[in-house]
């Protein structure tokens, strides 16, 4: 299977590879994230275009995808769902916040890594230090940021979740 | 009673303030640019000179302004230490990566006010003669990233950034740069790596010290977000009267992220070293205490990497007295200076600037367990001793915290500790060591009192039949 992009998908690579006139190897990240906003995960062939985009090897571009935590392999859920692992939203409930979500959508909350609903509306993910400790717990829906998660605001946010 | 001091955060939380150019122009904005860009060649005695360039980076080594990310080194120093006869070019980084567990005071201003980020950042590199800029923000602040875009966008259209900046020949470009999830990327040599594009693993030093061999193998400076703001306000204020505020060798101010279990939760700027820590978690203005019926168990004084302070604990504070002869005071937890140079001698550090409340509902075991999880999942797994280290370490503690504890899982902790500080490339190793070392040795009776209850109750010491069911926690 090719990877096929478009004439302003890849108007916009340019101007992204363009920001680093010394060695365009540095627009890999900004040219993953570009992709995965776009197709919503990485698949292999977009690791070949990004590739030879940059005039590098696949390898040097795989190794990105599966060092950094955010580059995802597979397509999620329509709503990607990130809850705060670390100390101080743990102390302010999220261990019980993630809980409830796993239990909403029939998943394992001791399972590492993303999981989808079976409807592929959601994906639920436990990750670290999101910098907001000061409004434990805290989430992520896709890019927007909420602060203060009790159950009911969960649940309002998937109420707007269309 | 110390009060909040707003330098930094002074417009990015008053009402009607917006993150658009115009906002910002019409709160002075760019204005220390301007004035920095038209500084003359100033004449010395002897009949030396000092270039503008010169004269900006004397004065941020003069305000003896401390690096805010987390080493606390002086940046004027930092600066100093760039290799400006390579020929090569020079370049800048904004550290935006802000992702020590407890830390939330960049995320303010990069969301809020992010010309004031970008005038500091300007008359940094121009102090520099650095012409190529990149601010590296983690990859979880997507609006971020998009705020900072536009407000790049609206200083390149007002000639703040370009070939030729309002006319006076300056050359000076920015970019935004995410990073992607992993923590290692707050590291100065990892971030360096991560923006050429390749994994983030740190470079040994020496011989990679940015300021000679940094991005490209060139020279290169990187600065946390709120360092680069103050040298705006240090341009503004004159490296005498900065340095007025904050205490001697602890200057400034400085924006402090409170979080964990006190009532009021939330990021205040004060001047570094007026308020103590008593204050802070107590005082109404700032935490205003703890939840009723709680008492105080520990606080975490630095980001999750700085080591623990137990309640109730004395430190030898060494301070000027009256005549002017260093004298060492007895100094109770509650009543240390938040600075700098009183965490160090209390056996810690201020690192981030980021306080984590722990009172006496919080089981240690548990707490030291989630944090040895978040460091063995960030692990980059360049050094053996990190990377195989902090898994054990965390497996222990997940152990521990799953009914299968053992009394000698704290000798154990400790050992393994021990021996991944300063065997790494990077100070990722003493982050992962320290709380573990500082945890178990304050509450050791807490580590050997689960572990003795677990022992007991499967009849003896040594790892009990069903103890695969809990073995490995989730990475």
């Amino acid at each position: 299977m090719s990877f096929t992009v478009t004439a302003s998908f890849e108007a916009e690579i340019d101007e992204l590879i363009s920001h680093y006139p010394v060695n365009k190897r540095s627009a890999s990240l900004m040219l993953l994230h570009a992709v995965q906003e776009q197709y919503g995960y990485i698949s292999k062939e977009a690791i070949e275009w990004i590739a030879s985009k940059l005039g590098l090897q696949p390898i040097n571009v795989y190794e990105l995808v599966t060092f950094y935590p955010m580059f995802r392999q597979e397509q999620p859920g329509k709503y990607v769902l990130k809850v705060c692992r670390t100390l101080s939203c743990a102390l302010g409930g999220s261990h019980k916040l993630h809980h409830h979500l796993c239990d909403k959508f029939g998943m394992d909350p001791h399972k590492h890594g993303l999981q989808t609903s079976k409807d592929g509306k959601f994906s639920v993910e436990f990750v670290e230090c999101l910098a907001s400790c000061g409004t434990a717990p805290v989430m992520m829906c896709n890019e927007d940021f909420h602060e203060g998660v009790s159950h009911e605001k969960a649940e309002e946010i998937l109420k707007k979740c269309s | 009673m110390p009060q909040e001091f707003k330098l930094i955060l002074k417009n990015a939380d008053s009402p009607g303030y917006t993150p658009d150019i115009e906002c910002y122009l019409r709160h002075g904005g760019y204005e220390e640019l301007k004035k920095s860009l038209a500084l003359q060649v100033k004449e010395l005695a002897e009949g030396k000179k000092q270039t503008p360039q010169e004269q900006i980076r004397d004065e941020v080594l003069k305000s003896g302004l401390r690096g805010r990310g987390g080493a606390g080194f002086s940046a004027g120093l930092k600066w100093s230490f760039v290799d400006r006869k390579s020929g090569k070019p020079i370049y800048l980084i904004c550290n935006a990566d802000e992702s020590e567990p407890g830390t939330f005071k960049d995320r303010q201003i990069l969301h809020k006010d992010p010309h004031q980020l970008i005038e500091g950042m300007i008359i940094s590199c121009f102090a520099n003669d650095v012409k190529l800029a990149y601010i590296y923000i983690r990859g979880e602040f997507p609006k971020g990233a998009k705020i900072l875009n536009q407000a790049l966008k609206e200083a390149r259209e007002k000639g703040f950034l370009g070939k030729n900046i309002l006319g006076t020949g300056v050359e000076c470009e920015i970019y935004v740069h995410r990073g992607a999830g992993a923590y290692i990327c707050g590291e100065e040599t990892g971030l360096i790596e991560s923006l050429e594009g390749k994994r983030a693993y740190p470079r040994i030093k020496p011989p990679y010290f940015p300021a000679v061999l940094g991005l490209y193998m060139c020279p290169t400076i990187v600065n946390n977000v709120e360092t680069l703001c103050h040298v705006k306000h240090i341009m503004k204020m004159g490296a005498g009267e900065y340095a007025k505020l904050g205490t001697p060798n602890n200057t400034g101010t400085r924006i402090v992220s409170l979080s964990g279990l006190v009532n009021k939760p939330g990021y205040y700027e004060v001047e570094v070293g007026k308020a103590t820590i008593g204050e802070l978690i107590f005082d109404p203005q700032f935490g205003n205490g703890l939840r009723p019926g709680r008492t105080l168990k520990a606080i975490i004084p630095g980001g999750s990497s700085s080591k623990i302070l137990k309640a109730g604990e004395k430190y030898k504070l060494k301070k000027k007295g009256a005549d002017g002869q260093m004298v060492t005071v007895d100094t109770d937890l509650l009543d240390l200076p938040y600075d700098f140079d009183s965490l160090m001698q209390a056996g810690t550090m201020s690192g981030s600037g980021a306080i984590i409340v722990m009172d006496d509902s919080v089981d240690i075991v548990e707490a030291l367990a989630n944090l040895s999880e978040f460091y063995a999942h960030e692990s980059c797994g360049q050094c053996t001793p990190c990377r195989e280290g902090s898994l054990w370490m965390s497996k222990a503690l997940h152990r521990m915290t799953h009914g299968h504890g053992r009394k000698q899982d704290a000798d154990y902790l400790l050992n393994i500790a021990q021996n991944i500080q300063g065997r790494t490339i990077c100070a990722f190793g003493e982050a992962c060591a320290w709380p573990v070392l500082s945890f178990v040795k304050k509450f050791k009776e807490d580590f050997e009192a689960k572990g003795a209850a677990d022992e007991a109750k499967h009849g003896g010491a040594g790892p009990s039949k069903d103890m695969k069911i809990a073995a490995s926690p989730n990475h």
